[in-house]
């Protein structure tokens, strides 16, 4: 497999097809549902799904169909370790694809005062999910995005306390 | 796979209404752009947009309502946003696109100005 090693709950392995995107959101959002999340939080989470296969559909793969992008979703605890579906504190999505790898430096939205179509993505994911983390993959191709989302959110907790909000 | 936003249209007095119903992701924003294309080539002086109808909405969709503002300036005609669902606000204030369109509760304020 050219895709994801390690076993995961969840594995989905999808073509980069955009009318596939809404039953993968839908997947997604089924899951939170059931880890326990809200419903705003189950659209949230999804939406940050969608927002990073779109971006590799558009950027990565240049728009072409037929590639290969690996989901896998995983409960974990509140240190992020591995958790039953009953306990969970959160859950991590691990997006991996094998397009031509970038500097993950580079991955960021634009400025949102520019008020203009298009680069909201990056911003979008990394405002919902409490981590949001690009790496180039170990095989010498493609990327990896790994987002986290708690039920209590790091970030309401550093709102709450006046610290800031920018976990992402 | 068929498409799954369906959009209908009508006009009253000098108002356009375009009422999209569905979801407006990456494959429904070319279609969402053609209608709200054909309405503003109408010249009407104002165009509402109810979204009432749309449960889901990622930046391709927030991509065609910002051309279709920036359409509505170079025009001088009106854009006006109503019927936002919960989670489709949350999308527009992530953005922080809830400052730049108008946007009222429901096509009874829409149509009231």
């Amino acid at each position: 497999m050219s895709g994801m090693e390690s076993q995961a709950p969840i594995l989905l392995e999808m073509q980069s097809n955009p009318q596939y995107l809404s039953g993968a959101r839908d997947l997604v959002s089924g899951v939170s549902k059931r880890l326990g999340f809200s419903d705003m939080a189950c659209s949230q989470i999804a939406l940050a799904l969608d927002e990073a296969l779109c971006n590799v559909i558009r950027h990565g793969y240049k728009r072409a169909l037929d590639r290969p992008i690996w989901v896998r979703i995983a409960p974990i605890d509140a240190s992020g370790g591995p958790s039953e579906p009953t306990e969970a504190a959160g859950v991590r999505i691990v997006i991996e694809d094998d397009a031509e790898q970038v500097d993950p430096v580079q991955i960021k939205g634009r400025a949102l005062e520019d008020i203009r179509p298009g680069g909201l993505g990056v911003h979008i994911i990394r405002e919902v999910m409490d981590e949001a983390i690009y790496e180039r993959r170990e095989t010498g191709r493609g990327m990896r995005l790994t987002m986290v989302k708690l039920k209590v959110s790091k970030k309401a907790a550093r709102n709450d306390s006046g610290r800031g909000s920018d976990v992402a | 796979m068929s498409n799954a936003l369906r959009v209908e249209y009508k006009e009253e007095g000098g108002t356009a209404f375009v009422s999209p119903h569905g979801e407006i992701g990456y494959t429904e924003a070319t279609a969402f752009r053609t209608y709200l294309k054909q309405a503003q080539d109408k010249r009407m002086p104002r165009l509402v947009v109810d979204l009432a109808g749309v449960a889901f909405m990622s930046t391709p969709g927030l991509a065609t309502l910002v051309e279709a503002l920036q359409t509505s300036k170079k025009t001088q005609t009106g854009l006006v946003l109503c019927g936002l669902q919960d989670r489709v606000r949350a999308v527009f204030e992530i953005a922080r696109l809830h400052t730049v369109f108008k946007i009222v509760p429901d096509v009874s304020a829409a149509r009231e100005g």
